[in-house]
């Protein structure tokens, strides 16, 4: 037994989502009224119902959203024309405070993840381990909403349409992480890690030890760069190149290499579209009109780690 | 050799510059199907893999009402004079600065920050009114460089100091990796060796951000030009 489930957060962002679909139905000036509206209702769907609905009904939900997004029928509704000097009275009129609220939810995570999975009334727990940051994270954007509220003295409803026009413009990009994610995990169920493996393995002469280095850290962020996600390449690429050539040919620690990979991985991640969640929706939030421009900025960053930890592998792995 | 056909729908939707969403199903669909799955178990795939990954999506919504009411009430713009105010701040600098703590709280294995709720309200706008302190007016093509490495700082920060003091994700995922093909290690082993990954991460930080401010100074001031 747990008090605060996940499945509750789930379901407020459900009921959010769903307000926002119902804001969309009543504004008559919205370009794509009717196809905006159904595309955040499912979505609203989807994230309510969750595990209650069968995974097929959820798979071909999730086809009308893509069909919808394809279409260009979900859009954002024309931008208010908000002025900066405006914003910039309110900033000085509110002052310091107006930060509060973003000092508090670091703190409520950061307090919550050490605390909330210890807590116990009786037998009942306060939350699931595996899930306390993100019911710390939760707990906190509620407790740092109503902060901003006393902070701003704004209406309740303010803060939902605000919220409601910033999840718009985003639109259908909001799902892409979570569709990238079921591609990792359809080609991991299709096999298709173990054919780039055996693909390195019969193309390099992996029997040197500097070439299995280079193999290994290679393939790793090559295939971190495909799947858009370190974890999913690891067991993969490890099993198909570091266990058999760096561990078991040359005796190299797999510790040191283990890490040395993920973190190798990780570059990958610098440096892809796949990794839609810290490259492409950022560039959104930033409203920045080269959609690669986050990606851009990181590259130089990825190369310098990548040969890093090359080097930090080959000089450390076969000796310790 | 034809499972990889995937990959290749991937990157030519990337290059066609299709919508990404699309390319994306049609990729999973296509990759499943060869794979030998029928269409209906290719739904249920995606179906079940959508609904697990909720959790990334999760933060993003529940964070934009307050993140939406702080910024119409000038949030933004508060953080740029605060900022304005320190001196001794460019934008490289705050950066920086920005990198180091997602660091150093990364290492205890917490997931502070993140770009809907540190990045955009806070961090980019602290290092654009920085530079506005030193330089006058920004361009365009300035603005968004700032902001582009401000993602770039909050993704290295946030990725390769994961768990070297208290080990959580990564570090339990390769162990339970390396359990399951019967291969012995220690989890400590497995944190520390991300140590010195860590500490160039701060380097490489120190020169993007170094470089970042050149950019910036190198441009002559307009309209007014430095503030002091």
């Amino acid at each position: 037994m747990t008090l605060l489930k996940l499945d509750y957060f789930y379901w407020l962002a459900g009921v959010y989502l769903a307000f926002t679909a119902l804001t969309i139905l009543r504004d008559a000036g919205h370009p794509k009224r009717w196809g905006s509206a159904l595309f955040w209702a499912l979505l609203a769907v989807i994230f309510t119902a969750g595990r209650s609905l069968p995974p097929v009904a959820v798979g071909y939900l999730v086809v009308v959203l893509v069909i919808l997004a394809a279409t260009r029928q979900v859009s954002a509704p024309p931008a208010v024309k908000c002025d900066p000097a405006e914003r910039l009275a309110a900033a000085e009129r509110t002052g310091n405070r107006l930060l509060a609220p973003t000092v508090l939810i670091p703190l409520i995570v950061l307090v919550g993840t050490f605390t909330f999975d210890r807590l116990r009334i009786g037998s009942v727990a306060l939350v699931n381990p595996a899930h306390v940051t993100q019911v710390s994270l939760g707990l906190a954007t509620i407790a740092g909403l109503l902060l901003a509220l006393r902070v701003t003295r704004a209406p309740w409803g303010e803060p939902l349409h605000e919220g409601g026009r910033l999840l718009q413009v985003l639109g259908w990009t909001l799902l892409l992480p979570q569709m990238l994610a079921a591609l990792g995990g359809i080609f991991g169920r299709a096999g298709v890690g173990e054919v780039v493996s055996q693909l390195v393995a019969a193309g390099l002469p992996v029997d040197l030890p500097l070439v299995a280095v280079v193999a290994y850290c290679g393939a790793m962020a090559l295939f971190t760069m495909i799947m858009g996600n370190a974890f999913a390449a690891f067991p993969v690429v490890t099993l198909g190149i570091g266990l058999p050539f760096i561990v078991t040919a040359h005796g190299g620690n797999p510790a040191i290499m283990g890490t040395l990979g993920m973190l190798s991985g990780y570059c990958g991640t610098l440096a892809t579209p796949m990794a839609a969640n810290f490259n492409l929706v950022p560039a959104l939030l930033l409203e920045l009109p080269d959609r690669n421009a986050v990606i851009k900025a990181q590259l130089p960053m990825a190369a310098a780690i990548w040969i890093f930890n090359v080097v930090v592998m080959y000089v450390c792995v076969y000796r310790f | 050799m034809i499972k990889l056909i995937g990959i290749l729908l991937v990157a030519l939707g990337f290059v066609l510059r299709l919508n990404t969403l699309l390319t994306v199903l049609v990729a999973g669909v296509a990759t499943g199907l060869i794979a030998g799955y029928s269409f209906d178990d290719v739904m249920r795939l995606l179906g079940e893999f959508f609904i697990e990954n909720r959790f990334m999506t999760l933060p993003v919504i529940l964070m934009m009402p307050v993140i939406g009411l702080l910024e119409k009430h000038g949030l933004q713009e508060r953080a740029a004079i605060l900022i304005k105010r320190a001196g001794a701040a460019t934008a490289g600098r705050v950066l920086l600065l920005y990198q180091v703590m997602r660091e150093g709280t990364s290492m205890l294995g917490l997931n502070i920050g993140g770009h809907a709720s540190m990045v955009r309200p806070l961090i980019a706008p602290m290092a654009e009114g920085a530079a506005r302190a030193r330089q006058g007016k920004l361009d365009e093509a300035q603005t968004m460089r700032i902001r582009a490495q401000a993602a770039a700082a909050e993704n290295t920060g946030n990725f390769f100091a994961d768990d070297i003091i208290v080990a959580i994700g990564p570090v339990l995922l390769m162990k339970g990796f390396f359990d399951s093909v019967g291969v012995p290690v220690e989890i400590m082993h497995l944190a520390w060796w991300g140590l010195p990954t860590a500490c160039w991460v701060l380097v490489v930080g120190w020169w993007r951000c170094r470089a970042l401010d050149r950019s910036l100074a190198a441009v002559p001031a307009r309209n007014g030009g430095p503030r002091s």
